[in-house]
């Protein structure tokens, strides 16, 4: 048990997504101008990072790794190089599947998630996931674990950059630095007080 | 193809080119593709190899998906692309590891996550789905030339001042080797990206006042 409390508390900040492995910027610069829509968007994150990282870790144990069709008896097949699309091939079809499932029983949170269900596909935090689970050589529970930390983790610094740059609507930024230079700075600052975790422990 | 139609084709591949690397520059501008221009820039070495693997990707993505635009159902456009990319990621991905393992190693996963760089999609979504195929491939260039221009100044600077050095030849040389140069250790570290990007943005919209954004 203390084992994954350690995995999640490290994938939460530690390592935490955006502001140390800097994966779904795209996003996280373009959506982050009210705390709303951050929310939104970060609950998302999280029920597809959730779902995505251990399927994709069956997929690798049970059919791409080394030897891992020995169950078909064929133990020397390796397909491992064809993870990539596997793994995108997953994410696309889990977000259109749980966008319809939404749709049907929970309208509700449908509407909220509105448009940002669809680019979680192109997020490259949700593929970065899969990635460093596979890197890191997880075993199934460790990536449920993994899945919700980096996903909860990614949320949390979203909405921390919205929460700042309301404020930051109060205050006389120079003129070329306005919009996304100033964003870019302020990510920067972030990410040094999120270094401050690296050397922690548990 | 008549003379007058060629050279039209010229001047438009021409501006197709140029156009990304400062107007309308894929970092800087439309915020796409910014996630690796961080994570690989602590080194001039890596961010080459980066900016050499993701220009081919776009090219070829784009000339591809131009080719078959007219074939792909507007309800699955997103898979088909998807697929187009990943399967020429995993061809770079292949490439790297065999003839230059050691940058694949440093690499990491960041080869893998061309494929959700929204360079890749974005110019296959908003350019080769409506242009013929060669202007679509210049177009791709042009957008990997205008990720490249960024991820080489950030390389350069980083590498420059954080450890003295130029692709691993010592320009200014440091204190610890005995000589007069006091490395910035924050270069090394992966925020300053952040910090190099934003004053490079601010440099450009100084220089093109019309890029200014009016709200923070």
């Amino acid at each position: 048990m203390e084992h994954y409390i350690s995995l999640f508390i490290r994938s939460v900040f530690v390592d935490n997504m955006a502001l140390s492995a800097f994966l779904g910027m795209c996003t996280f610069l373009a959506v982050s101008k009210k705390v709303q829509t951050a929310i939104g968007l970060g609950v998302a994150v999280v029920v597809v990072q959730m779902i995505t990282v251990p399927v994709n870790n069956l997929l690798y144990t049970y059919l791409l790794q080394e030897g891992a069709l020995s169950w078909a008896g064929l133990p020397e097949v390796d397909l491992s190089f064809l993870g990539l699309i596997v793994y995108i091939g997953v994410i696309a079809a889990i977000v259109q599947i749980l966008e319809m499932f939404l749709d049907k029983f929970v309208p509700a949170l449908y509407q909220a998630l509105g448009i940002f269900l669809p680019l979680i596909t192109v997020n490259c935090a949700i593929l970065g996931g899969s990635l460093f689970m596979i890197q890191r050589e997880y075993d199934f529970a460790e990536s449920v674990v993994y899945g919700v930390g980096s996903g909860f983790g990614w949320a949390l610094a979203i909405v921390a950059l919205a929460g700042i740059r309301e404020k930051m609507k109060y205050s006389d930024v120079p003129h070329g630095l306005r919009g996304l230079g100033i964003t870019f700075i302020t990510v920067g600052l972030m990410a040094l007080a999120f270094m401050s975790f690296s050397g922690v422990q548990l | 193809m008549t003379t007058a139609t060629a050279t039209f084709d010229m001047k438009e591949i021409k501006s197709v080119i140029t156009k990304p690397i400062s107007d309308n520059n894929p970092i800087a501008l439309q915020v796409l593709g910014v996630c690796s221009a961080l994570a690989v820039t602590s080194k001039l070495e890596t961010a080459l190899v980066m900016s050499l693997a993701l220009t081919l990707v776009t090219a070829f993505s784009n000339l591809l998906i131009s080719l078959i635009r007219a074939q792909i159902p507007s309800s699955i456009r997103i898979i088909a692309q998807m697929t187009v990319i990943a399967s020429l990621v995993i061809i770079v991905d292949q490439i790297l590891k065999a003839y230059a393992f050691e940058t694949a190693k440093q690499l990491s996963v960041f080869v893998g996550l061309i494929i959700t760089n929204c360079i890749v999609m974005g110019r296959a979504e908003a350019y080769a789905m409506k242009n013929s195929p060669i202007p679509s491939f210049f177009d791709g260039i042009g957008n990997g030339l205008g990720y490249s221009a960024i991820l080489i100044v950030v390389g350069t600077v980083r590498e420059l001042f954080g450890s003295g050095s130029i692709l691993g030849y010592t320009i200014l040389h440091p204190i610890k080797d005995g000589g007069w140069y006091q490395t910035n250790g924050l270069l090394l570290l992966p925020p300053s990206a952040f910090f190099v990007i934003g004053l490079i943005i601010w440099a450009l919209r100084t220089w093109k006042p019309e890029q200014v954004e009016e709200s923070n």
